[in-house]
């Protein structure tokens, strides 16, 4: 018998690993993550099987675990279920917190055995400790509870390493002592409130990297309390993922160009830029009205629509679809260049667009459409802004070396934005100042609707 | 070291080793939904969750079940369920 669950166990292993892998090609991703789905189902199951056939566990335990496991399962598929599209990634990052948290939990609740289980068991409450309270501030600057802007701890460094001379003391204390489970209790305490001084000053446009990060976190606490526990099937899960996250985590910072050692330290990326209309290049950008846009866009044979963090956060999604469609059905050829970091995190525009019914062969991705500026008439840019900075071609500045989006090839630009304020990297767009780019000020939701009235009225 | 202790190192560092090559070329797209997936699969906690409930026997310890059980049912149910439907939105159209 206990083979067989070793075995059952070992090819829902198998099925993560498979289903991970499936999910590199859009294809094959859904299939992927239902795979892996269903190999978690089966190890739930066989577990459960288990636990009923040995008897171990007390009424009390029993009641515990199953009302703590249907309230928390409701709760998951309620909130999966519910949620907005735009507000995805503070939820994903809820459940990573909720990991995190569990795998805490495991290595406090289970009085440590041996040496092995004592030292996994520091480990795990470490880990799981930051990437709780972590991946709950996280959730809360995306969400826009917690302002998005780096937040300054004073003192926040020596604090910083005061916690963690605590937690590895504590820690220590409690391997070569008795395993007195207070003191894990303090090395927890240690890492919750380092987990918060660790993402507050790290800015909003930051955040997925931080949330891929703190993800692979939770999978190495996961495979710690695996050790606590010794169970195979959570060090091998928690191992691939905290593998996985981490290559993850570099692949998004790439494609934003920030160095993860420069994420960490915080400053950079406000995440709600500051609205000072007529900013400092003032002095040479053009205003163009909504009616006059709408005509423009109305006129051409060929429109790019590019869309930002500004679309995302005024949820502008379905405005800007509907846009596409009426100067579809006008015959202007429309498409939607997405920057790899265009968004909340990564990949989140083309979620955005396609629940908007955005036609996926309209949706083109850097490579595909920087070569077709040069043939576009207008190009319309809605609350996007570091990623069409042609600055980034120069080096010598924060943009320097980041893929760009070449708008200022195309014939013209209209940039719909709710002011000259500056994205994450804080400089001015110089894009703003070339004489053949327009500015809409407004806010995207509200812009696209204007537009899309003055095109019924002036183009119809 | 123990050699049980010897075997779940193996285990441990060969996962880690299929966790970095699993993940290669992934388009853009796809980062958002491959990062919830992943946080999907660590809702294998829960597994921990319930061998953990073989032993605990007071109410202190119940409590503290009871909780772990919520989180993890949440990050497995939760995280696949959203992975699911952001994914349910790549299909083609037209």
């Amino acid at each position: 018998m206990n083979t067989t669950i070793h075995l059952v166990y070992l090819a829902c292993a198998v099925s993560f690993v498979i289903g991970l892998h499936l999910m590199n090609a859009p294809a094959t991703a859904k299939k992927g993550n239902r795979i892996s789905a269903a190999g978690m189902a089966v190890a739930i199951a066989i577990t459960a099987v288990v636990l009923v056939r040995d008897h171990t566990m007390t009424t009390g335990a029993v009641v515990a675990l199953v009302i703590g496991a249907c309230a928390g399962g409701l709760a998951g598929l309620i909130a999966a279920r519910r949620v907005q599209m735009t507000a995805m990634p503070q939820l994903v990052s809820l459940f990573n917190a909720v990991g995190g948290g569990a795998a805490a939990l495991i290595a406090l609740g289970e009085p440590a055995a041996s040496n092995q289980a004592a030292v996994t068991g520091v480990l795990d409450v470490a880990i799981g400790g930051v990437t709780f309270t972590g991946s709950l501030v996280a959730a809360g600057k995306l969400a826009g509870r917690i302002p998005g802007r780096p937040i300054a701890v004073p003192f926040g460094r020596p604090i910083m390493a005061a916690l963690t001379l605590v937690a590895a003391a504590l820690g220590v204390w409690f391997v070569a002592g008795d395993f007195n489970q207070w003191l894990l209790a303090g090395v927890t305490v240690a890492a919750l409130a380092a987990g918060v001084l660790l993402t507050l000053p790290i800015g909003g446009a930051d955040m997925p990297v931080v949330i891929s990060l703190l993800n692979a976190f939770t999978g190495t606490a996961v495979a710690m309390a695996g050790f606590v526990l010794e169970s195979t099937p959570l060090i091998i899960a928690g191992g691939l993922v905290g593998a996985a996250g981490a290559i993850l985590t570099k692949l998004m910072a790439d494609a934003m160009n920030r160095p993860i050692t420069a994420i960490m330290a915080g400053g950079f990326g406000t995440g709600d830029a500051v609205a000072v209309a007529g900013g400092s290049g003032a002095a040479s950008v053009r205003e163009i009205t909504a009616d006059d846009a709408a005509i423009q866009l109305a006129y051409a044979g060929k429109v790019v629509i590019v869309p930002g963090y500004g679309l995302a956060a005024a949820q502008a999604q379905h405005e800007a679809v509907a846009l596409a469609e009426a100067l579809t059905e006008r015959g202007v050829e429309v498409t939607y260049a997405i920057h790899p970091v265009a968004g909340r995190m990564p990949g989140h525009m083309n979620v955005l667009l396609a629940e908007a019914n955005a036609p996926y062969p309209q949706l083109k991705d850097l490579e595909e459409s920087n070569p077709e500026f040069a043939r576009t008439d207008v190009a319309l840019i809605i609350g996007a802004n570091d990623v069409t900075n042609p600055a980034a071609r120069r080096p010598g500045n924060p943009v320097s070396g980041m893929p760009i989006l070449d708008v200022d090839k195309a014939r013209s630009v209209i940039v719909l934005k709710r002011s000259l304020g500056h994205g994450y990297a804080g400089i001015d767009n110089e894009l703003y100042a070339d004489p053949r780019t327009a500015m809409l000020f407004a806010d995207a939701k509200a812009g696209l609707a204007a537009l899309l009235a003055g095109l019924h009225a002036y183009a119809g | 070291m123990s050699p049980l202790l010897l075997a779940d190192l193996t285990v441990f560092t060969l996962a880690l080793l299929v966790g970095f090559e699993v993940i290669s070329k992934v388009p853009a797209t796809l980062h958002t939904p491959l990062m919830s997936g992943a946080n999907a699969i660590h809702g294998v906690v829960l597994i921990g969750v319930m061998l953990l409930a073989a032993t605990v026997t007071d109410i202190s310890g119940y409590i503290l079940l009871a909780i772990a059980a919520f989180f993890g049912a949440m990050n497995v149910a939760g995280g696949y369920v959203v992975t699911d439907r952001m994914l349910a939105m790549f299909r083609s159209r037209r």
